[in-house]
């Protein structure tokens, strides 16, 4: 069925910041680009903008297509549109390409302007606190002083966290979906895991394998299958796969089941379009976000000075980041008398199931937002009333 | 704001003037969040419900309600010790399986307690099983062989309930039929309606 709820053709456009970022390890970004999509209209108050953060491979490309003839949109289009949960006749919709990224914004493969040759190895390692306050800087770039909502699933949810912790008078809403307080040492191992199969690839060249003109593809291609097994559950897997075999069993290592062809495939696919640096800093962003650490583990604490009301949404199936870890945002939320309402969603496609349009979760969505109140109609009103 | 047109609930009014203005508020299967609205509306109570149920938990959610998706049966780990000035269940009580463990996690997280259920002692309910059928009625819509509850229990039996577990009965009213009830409770009244804490605590 094709509806006409897209946001249509949409372009990415890029932001240069002069002033140098102190990130948190110390390390200093002389200069550095954000690139961005919008969708929908900032009205006059600028009080109906929305920021998208994305995940461990997402981009800026949200919503729409860049050609009518592109095979995919942007990678939350079911969400993001005319009419769709988060409409964009309400709310201005920003997506962001995070720092480090490989898709516009400043990453190792950019330019060091000290040497003139792609950062590599000696592009820094970022956290999540870096890449929130880097999109602060754009909300500000864009004038906007408060965002009607932060959204985001996964690692895009500990980003929405991490905003209502530092900037909580910059966030009015914030909905993190499928995400966690921090890691757990098994989500952490897997991470570990990715980043060896990276490293140990001979193509890697300590992270410098811009200047060797290879990419260590193997690695990345390993770290991407590991990825997909734990964004799935095992239900999904076996619904979609199952034992399946493509032919028959040919006593080989080639891919005979059905299973190992779609984890190449993804592999394949995602080692051709993704940078191995990027993908370290990632899992490593993830690693380390852990706001309750300087507050001796308790994040009830750590989420003292948040105002924002939140949406926090789980998977019932999502076993790398699992209810239980949405029920300790809530309930540091609920220990600071915060606004705060919680849904677990009965799901069977695992952590992947934050980026599919399940009716239930896409009407929570789409109830949520549509009571965020934004000026779009009222601003007009009071103008012209107190202007007579 | 819309306001819809609702039937006066005595329940809710009685609920309602057991709370201190600005109350600090636990609903517990909250439903479609009626009763916190009210409350809202009437106390400005600081509310939180607790919902199950997928479509009660939209629906509570998008009134403008905070709800917490979750089944009361794995108890309140979520909720610190006497951390809310009042929890709620209403008309709850007879379909958790967990009863005793329910109550206990109650008046663990609560300063007091309010519990109402359809009195299984109300004489229609007595007279139908004397006719040798299971109550059915506006309080208990249900068929015996798809009916949620599973504790039903008497005015009696809840009393009783609350003195074996130490648990003080600050009041106690009964309704039929949106009227108190003060003669013969257990056999005149349809809902009872208890407000409770913990003798322990005190």
């Amino acid at each position: 069925m094709q509806v006409n709820n897209s946001v249509g053709i949409v372009a990415p456009q890029s932001a240069h910041f002069d002033a140098p970022l102190t990130l948190k390890s110390g390390a200093v970004l002389p200069q550095f680009d954000l690139v961005y999509e919008t969708y929908g209209t900032l009205n006059a108050d600028k009080s109906n903008a929305v920021l998208i953060c994305h995940a461990l491979s997402g981009t800026h490309h949200v919503a729409g297509k860049y050609a009518e003839d592109d095979k995919y949109p942007g990678w939350w289009d079911n969400l993001i549109g005319p009419n769709k949960p988060l409409d964009t006749h309400k709310f201005f919709v920003i997506g962001v390409n995070n720092l480090g990224g490989c898709h516009g914004s400043t990453g190792a493969a950019s330019t060091n302007p000290a040497t003139g040759q792609p950062w590599g190895s000696q592009f820094p390692v970022l956290t999540v606190e870096d890449w929130v306050t880097s999109q602060t800087l754009l909300a500000d770039y864009l004038g906007i002083q408060q965002l009607a909502a932060v959204v985001g699933g996964s690692l895009g949810g500990m980003q929405t966290l991490q905003w209502t912790i530092a900037y909580p008078e910059r966030v009015r809403h914030a909905l993190v979906i499928a995400s966690a307080p921090n890691l757990t040492a098994q989500n952490m191992a897997f991470n570990e895991v990715a980043r060896q199969a990276i490293i140990t690839d001979p193509e890697f060249h300590g992270g410098d394998y811009y200047a060797h003109g290879v990419v260590p593809r193997r690695g990345l291609r390993i770290a991407r299958m590991l990825g997909h097994i734990t964004y799935l559950s095992d239900d999904a897997m076996g619904e979609k796969f199952g034992r399946k075999l493509k032919d028959t069993i040919k006593y080989s290592f080639d891919a005979e089941f059905e299973m190992e062809s779609y984890l190449r495939y993804q592999g394949d696919k995602f080692a051709g379009e993704f940078d191995a640096n990027t993908y370290l800093r990632m899992t490593r962003a993830l690693d380390y976000f852990d706001p309750a650490l300087e507050y001796n583990g308790d994040l009830s604490v750590a989420l003292k000075k948040v105002t924002a009301q939140f949406l926090v949404v789980s998977f019932t199936s999502d076993w790398r980041f699992s209810p239980a870890r949405s029920r300790e945002i809530v309930k540091a939320l609920l220990d600071n008398e915060r606004t705060v309402s919680y849904a677990e969603v009965t799901a069977a496609h695992g952590h992947d199931a934050f980026l599919m349009p399940d009716p239930h979760y896409h009407a929570i969505l789409r109830s949520y937002l549509d009571n965020i109140q934004v000026n779009n109609i009222q601003v007009n009103n009071i103008q012209v009333g107190g202007k007579a | 704001m819309t306001v819809t047109k609702q039937e006066f609930r005595h329940d809710f009014a009685i609920i309602a003037s057991w709370l201190p203005f600005g109350a600090k508020v636990l609903d517990l299967g909250c439903g479609d969040g009626a009763l916190l609205q009210y409350l809202k509306a009437s106390l400005e109570v600081r509310g939180y419900g607790v919902e199950k149920d997928d479509a009660n938990w939209l629906a509570g959610m998008s009134s403008g309600i905070n709800v917490i998706q979750m089944d009361l049966e794995a108890g309140l780990s979520g909720f610190e010790d006497q951390s809310f000035d009042t929890v709620i269940l209403s008309q709850t009580l007879q379909a958790v399986h967990n009863t005793e463990g329910i109550v206990r996690e109650m008046l663990r997280v609560g300063h007091e307690v309010i519990v109402t259920f359809p009195n299984f002692g109300y004489w229609r309910n007595r007279s139908q099983i004397l006719t040798g059928n299971m109550p059915v009625s506006k309080s208990l819509p249900h068929q015996w062989f798809n009916t949620p509850n599973v504790h039903l229990c008497t005015i009696n039996d809840f009393d009783q309930f609350c003195k074996d577990s130490n648990i003080t009965i600050k009041e106690r009213l009964v309704l039929t039929d949106n009227k108190p009830v003060t003669f013969m409770p257990n056999l005149m009244g349809n809902l009872a309606m208890y407000r409770l804490e913990n003798t322990q605590l005190k």
